[in-house]
């Protein structure tokens, strides 16, 4: 490897904007192959990749749609190199067959949804209205996708490395789930990895190209035989349970002695904590439960705190999806809350402050029932 | 300390690059930093605004509620960010091209001259440096030895502007002193 | 006695179950016998498109991929530009390649992408039953134009080579048929040429073949042939639409 490729020390501090960190990240991590279509607020992406892959001796490629970046990956990934491809909630839509395909065969790739305001066309400021996409496959079919969900820069810049190696593992797409917010936000971070040279990652056993010596290989996704199909199903369940049991990943902030628990992921966590700081220096004890992983969910460590504290409080960019996840794992041993701001609109520190009080003095509140704490 | 600044201008007048001169400086300093764009449709026909923060501890969000200060290039910015500062904060605007007055009382204000002074150094573009200069002498926020050192890597490739930028700060210092 | 005629290498041993007069085992030939010809097996890479060549992982003996409707093209860049030295063909009928497959289409032949696409053209979407193609012959009856294709209401077929031939990204572009044996010799030796052309590294090839769909026609196989000389080829003449290898 021409060390010239570096262009950043492990732990060196830098400047810059999510989307930059996390295409950085990429080619740091490995990522030799991109192609996507433009779409706000994730061109940051695609920007910056067509010239640092030229450097690195990469491909990339602006595809004519979203339904062939997705295609060009599945290619790509058949030849096993550590392919990306990146857009917002609409091109994501348009990617969802690629996705089940790429799923179906089992090759591992990653890509990034940066979203906005939805449905349709909707809005380009930040939003979480795509965690039901992310987190049920989103495409036909019966499967899983592994879901990070990065709160910063720093998890921008450094969870491409972890995706990868993941998505290898176990030979499953994995997604970074972030949004308008944190992908045009700069604010320093250091990469916790060192540059990963290509050349040493082994070979796959299960990529296409030059059969010598060997049977021929099809990377396939059509089983007629019932019955095939069937133990192909299967074969994917005990996978994603395998996934479920070894690869859960969340943070927990001021638990220990907390009378409420907020549940959020991203954006929102990052606000949430806003909430939280100000809250103590009043006396009110709220904690956080930030899954960084969506897919797997961490309900067994959602489902203790809430048995803890009693209350849990779920906030999002949206009107509410990812407290079904967290209504699931309380599993009516609590009682659920939801705060949203949907829309594009950010909620501010206070404002969550505020309903967390207004939980605190909730009195009999049937448990398991989402209560939602907007004036609508 | 925590300093919450909304830059705003048309396109062209390096608003957001200001933004990122601060955060850079910021960085240097091993504080906490945080720029967050106006981005998408809305900079490509007129004002593009950017919010920095600048605190000694964690920033959990990048979006500004209230601002501490607000630097306003152009007329529509004055108007359209006057309101967002928060009492007793500090409004910086640009009276080479500002014609109307602040309205609000509760606030300080800072008239800076930025593009006559920006000419008088050798170059217009130069009036986002002059604002940062009279930002960081009035608010000190980042030292100005920080903000220059990091000239060079905000602006990559202009070195033929660098004496002009330092000079463009250390007139927009001046203007409060 | 000396063997000349056997199953090529490039072929799989697997029986093919097309219909009784379909052009697809014939053109799956021909891409087995260049296979083998070019010595190119070990490093081919076939794609495996939806309609009635679904299943053609089963029949060739390289590695394929087996990709969404109408994507093989993109497919096919993504391989192709990971690994250049790879030979890589899509093969696509009508539906495929000509209606949901179009942006593919046309923008990997823009690129000029290395690879060669076979296109099988039937005027039919056989393995879903028969119903209108892009390329369907105008007053031709299909499930789905019972009462013959009216231009009027479902538009006009498509002529791919001529479409294609605007652009500049092509290095080589003709259209066969597979109805009669002067035929075939003359689709050998485009796909010959196409694949001769990748490995060189010239470009991107795409041969277009008028193949009789007699089942999905609804009429005898020797029939569903003349109807090919009839009524396609008026429609869709045979020839060479681009070739850059003769421009000097």
């Amino acid at each position: 490897m021409n060390p010239d490729i570096i262009k950043y020390k492990t732990g060196e501090k830098i400047l810059l904007k999510g989307n930059e960190a996390f295409a950085e990240g990429t080619v740091r991590a490995g990522c030799r192959f991109f192609s996507g279509y433009p779409i706000t607020p994730q061109n940051e992406i695609p920007e910056y990749l067509s010239w640092r892959l030229f450097e690195v001796g990469g491909t990339f490629i602006q595809a004519e749609s979203e339904v062939s970046a997705i295609n060009m990956i599945y290619g790509a990934a058949a030849c096993g190199a550590r392919a990306l491809t990146s857009s917002s909630g609409p091109g994501i839509s348009l990617k969802q067959e690629g996705i089940s395909y790429i799923a179906a065969a089992e090759l591992p790739f990653l890509y990034a949804n940066v979203m906005r305001g939805g449905p349709g066309l909707g809005n380009i400021a930040p939003c979480q209205s795509d965690y039901f996409q992310a987190t049920r496959g989103g495409g036909h079919g019966d499967y899983r996708i592994i879901v990070l969900a990065p709160d910063s820069a720093y998890e921008m810049g450094n969870f491409p490395k972890l995706a990868y190696d993941t998505a290898e593992k176990y030979r499953n797409p994995c997604m970074i789930l972030a949004d308008g917010l944190i992908g045009q936000m700069m604010e320093p971070l250091e990469f916790n990895f060192d540059f990963v040279d290509v050349e040493k990652i082994p070979t796959k056993d299960y990529v296409v190209g030059n059969c010598k010596g060997r049977e021929m290989r099809v990377i396939n996704t059509l089983h007629m035989s019932t019955d095939i199909l069937e133990k192909h199903n299967w074969d994917l369940y005990r996978k994603y349970e395998k996934i479920k049991s070894e690869f859960t990943l969340f943070e927990e902030k001021y638990t220990d002695d907390a009378d409420i628990v907020i549940v959020a992921y991203g954006t929102a966590a990052r606000i949430s904590m806003a909430a939280i700081m100000k809250g103590r220096e009043q006396g009110i004890k709220i904690g956080l439960l930030r899954p960084i992983t969506l897919w797997p969910f961490p309900e067994k460590i959602i489902s203790q705190l809430a048995q803890k504290t009693g209350k849990v409080l779920a906030v999002e960019m949206n009107t509410g999806q990812l407290v079904e996840d967290v209504q699931m794992a309380v599993n009516g041993k609590a009682e659920v809350y939801f705060y949203g701001r949907p829309g594009g609109n950010i909620p501010t520190g206070d404002e969550i402050l505020g309903v967390a009080k207004e939980a605190l003095k909730m009195k009999n509140v049937e448990p398991g029932r989402i209560n939602v704490l907007n004036k609508i | 300390m925590k300093q919450e600044i909304i830059l705003a201008g048309f396109g062209g007048q390096g608003v957001i690059k200001a933004g990122v001169l601060l955060a850079y400086a910021a960085m240097k300093e091993n504080k906490r930093c945080t720029h967050f764009p106006s981005y998408g449709a809305e900079m490509r026909g007129g004002t593009a605004n950017c919010s920095v923060i600048i605190s000694d501890s964690l920033i959990s969000s990048p979006v500004i509620g209230e601002a501490d200060t607000v630097i306003a290039m152009n007329e529509p910015s004055l108007i359209k960010f006057e309101p967002r500062l928060k009492k007793g904060g500090l409004l910086i605007y640009n009276s080479s091209i500002i014609a109307s007055k602040p309205k609000r009382s509760d606030i300080e204000l800072l008239a800076v001259p930025a593009n006559e002074i920006a000419e008088s150094v050798g170059s217009a573009k130069s009036a986002n440096m002059v604002v940062v200069g009279a930002y960081i002498a009035k608010i000190k926020a980042v030292s100005p030895e920080s903000v220059k050192s990091s000239i060079p890597i905000v602006f990559p490739g202009k070195e033929a502007f660098l004496t002009i930028n330092i000079n463009a700060i250390d007139k927009g210092m001046a203007v409060v002193k | 006695m000396k063997r000349e005629y056997k199953r090529p290498e490039g072929l799989s041993k697997t029986i093919m179950r097309y219909c009784p007069g379909c052009g697809h085992s014939i053109v799956h030939r021909i891409i087995g016998e260049t296979i083998d010809e070019l010595g190119i097996r070990e490093k081919t890479i076939a794609i495996a498109p939806v309609g009635c060549s679904v299943f053609l992982y089963e029949y060739f003996n390289c590695d394929s991929v087996q990709v969404a409707h109408g994507r093989a093209p993109a497919v096919a860049t993504g391989i192709k530009r990971v690994n250049p030295e790879l030979i890589v063909f899509s093969y696509q009928g009508d539906g495929d390649l000509a209606a949901i497959g179009t942006a593919e289409l046309i923008h990997s032949a823009t690129r000029g992408e290395n690879f060669t696409v076979i296109f099988i053209n039937n005027a039919i979407y056989g393995m879903t039953g028969g119903q209108q193609a892009p390329t369907t012959m105008p007053g031709q009856k299909t499930t789905t134009n019972p009462f013959g294709r009216d231009p009027k209401l479902a538009g006009y077929p498509i002529r791919v080579c001529e479409m294609l031939a605007t652009l500049d990204g092509p290095v080589y572009l003709e259209r066969t048929a597979v109805n009669k044996a002067v035929n075939v010799l003359k689709t050998k030796k485009a796909i010959k040429k196409a694949f001769q052309l990748q490995v060189e590294k010239k470009g991107y090839s795409l041969i277009e073949v008028l193949a009789p769909c007699p089942t999905g026609w609804g009429i005898s196989p020797l029939k569903a042939c003349e109807y090919v000389d009839k009524v396609m080829i008026p429609y869709y003449p045979l020839g060479v639409y681009k070739d850059l290898t003769q421009v000097k």
